[in-house]
């Protein structure tokens, strides 16, 4: 084992970087971008948000309890499935608005999440947050866009699509067959993203974890493959969220007598 | 027997009875809620109601099993493929109709967008028709043809009429409404119907 090494930071060492913000700040007022308030706002959030999430990790990381650990990983859940709505123009009714988009990317992140943890990291124990929280949290993000594109196409294209999808209910089709066109468009969009970060990976983008692995001290290959190991567990846990939220978003959309119900999308804000 | 008892829809509180090879015409303004009638039969909307062929319940059998013997043809028709052909399981059972209703015979390996309006609106009746449904809810089925087309599509309905199949025939054209209907049924703001013998 190669010693790690890394330059640790003081919070005073922060202060240089951030007067680059306010370089940002005071361009956007010479130039009238009126950008300033939403700036000021943008970065005390992340200073808040991301000094309170190193505080909760040091005492995740020291508590090791699966209750605390697993509270955590649902409130990231809902945090996730709360963006899934915030992105949609048209929404699913009711429960089914948060329900949907959070049922999914549980299923999908959760189940990728523990996949790793038991078959090819083995923490001791399985649950250390150490690597459940930083490893679900990658999963989380991009399964989250793969979901919120996809329920966003398939919606919008319900919409668009009406006239044909239901010319072949008239005829006699199944509510399966009437909506393929549109899930199949919808799957590809929920799918994309991930294919073209997959394809663009360490030649246009250094991926962050691999930086920070890196800066932290790691050997460059060792670093490269643990990216592989999230970026397909990312592809897997995008293709099984997308998949259960665009099936289960046109079942909704749909009846039992095999109608379009377009009236159950609510334009409003989510109940 | 095309039997419809109580139809509720939005305003719409219809009752009515078809008989097997007959035409009726539905008439009304526009807005009046006669497409909403004419999909409520084809269980394309939610509604309340009783709607029997020959004494048999459409919720007894799946809703696509009851829509291929009542064929809802939408005024403006949809299509979920790029070319003609692609929306029928076999075209050349679909090509002596074509004919009758004097579209070219090549038109299969059409890119839809190459049709016409009036093209459009008689390629969805020809794929209707190769259902060989026991009724057809037509909805505005000749809006957009010029005469000489318009008289192919009432003498092909006038057939299938002819062997059995029932039809309402949504229209505004009063002089067509006496030419192929049997009876009229005129629908009122109130969401009834009242028939006329025409």
């Amino acid at each position: 084992m190669p010693v790690v090494t890394y330059i640790p930071l003081a919070y005073g060492d922060l202060v240089l970087p951030a007067l680059l913000v306010v370089m940002d700040a005071a361009l956007s007022l010479v130039l009238q971008l009126k950008l300033e308030k939403q700036l000021v706002v943008a970065t005390i959030r992340m200073v808040v948000q991301l000094v309170l999430v190193g505080y909760v990790l040091t005492f995740l990381f020291a508590a090791v309890s699966p209750l605390w650990t697993a509270l955590a990983a649902f409130v990231m859940v809902l945090f996730a499935s709360r963006e899934i709505v915030a992105r949609q123009k048209r929404r699913l009714p009711g429960v089914w608005s948060y329900g949907l988009g959070a049922g999914c990317t549980l299923l999908a992140a959760g189940t990728v999440t523990m996949f790793a943890l038991l078959t090819q990291l083995r923490p001791e124990p399985w649950y250390h947050p150490r690597y459940a929280l930083p490893l679900l949290g990658m999963i989380l993000g991009n399964t989250m866009t793969g979901i919120s594109l996809g329920l966003d196409v398939l919606i919008t294209g319900l919409v668009r699509e009406r006239a044909a999808i239901e010319a072949c209910l008239a005829l006699g089709g199944t509510r399966y067959q009437a909506v393929l066109p549109v899930v199949r468009d919808a799957l590809r969009s929920g799918f994309t993203p991930i294919m073209n970060s997959m394809a663009a990976i360490g030649l246009v983008s250094l991926p962050g974890m691999m930086t920070g692995q890196i800066l932290a001290g790691v050997e460059p290959v060792d670093a490269a493959k643990y990216q592989l190991l999230i970026m397909f567990l990312i592809a897997g846990g995008t293709g099984l969220g997308t998949l259960a939220a665009v099936l289960g978003g046109a079942h909704l959309l749909t009846d039992q007598r095999h109608r379009l119900r377009l009236d159950r999308i609510s334009t409003g804000e989510p109940a | 027997m095309l039997t419809v008892s109580g139809l509720k829809r939005l305003h719409i509180r219809v009752s009515f009875d078809l008989q097997d090879g007959e035409c009726v015409v539905l008439q009304g303004p526009s807005g009046v809620g006669k497409t909403l009638l004419l999909r409520s039969i084809a269980d394309l909307d939610p509604n309340e109601g009783a709607v029997k062929l020959d004494g048999r319940l459409r919720e007894t059998m799946p809703a696509p099993a009851w829509r291929k013997q009542v064929t809802y043809l939408a005024a403006e028709p949809g299509w979920w493929s790029d070319t003609v052909q692609k929306h029928f399981t076999t075209w050349d059972d679909a090509l002596p109709l074509v004919k009758c209703l004097r579209l070219p015979d090549s038109c299969g390996s059409w890119p839809i967008q190459r049709l016409s309006t009036g093209e459009r609106q008689r390629l969805a009746l020809v794929r209707a028709l190769v259902l060989q449904s026991r009724v057809l809810l037509l909805d505005e089925p000749t809006s957009a043809l010029d005469a000489a087309s318009v008289a192919a599509v009432e003498s092909v309905i006038a057939e299938r009429v002819a062997e059995g199949a029932s039809v309402i025939w949504s229209t505004h054209d009063d002089a067509q409404a006496r030419r192929v209907g049997s009876r009229i049924l005129r629908m009122n703001t109130g969401g009834g119907i009242e028939e006329c013998r025409s």
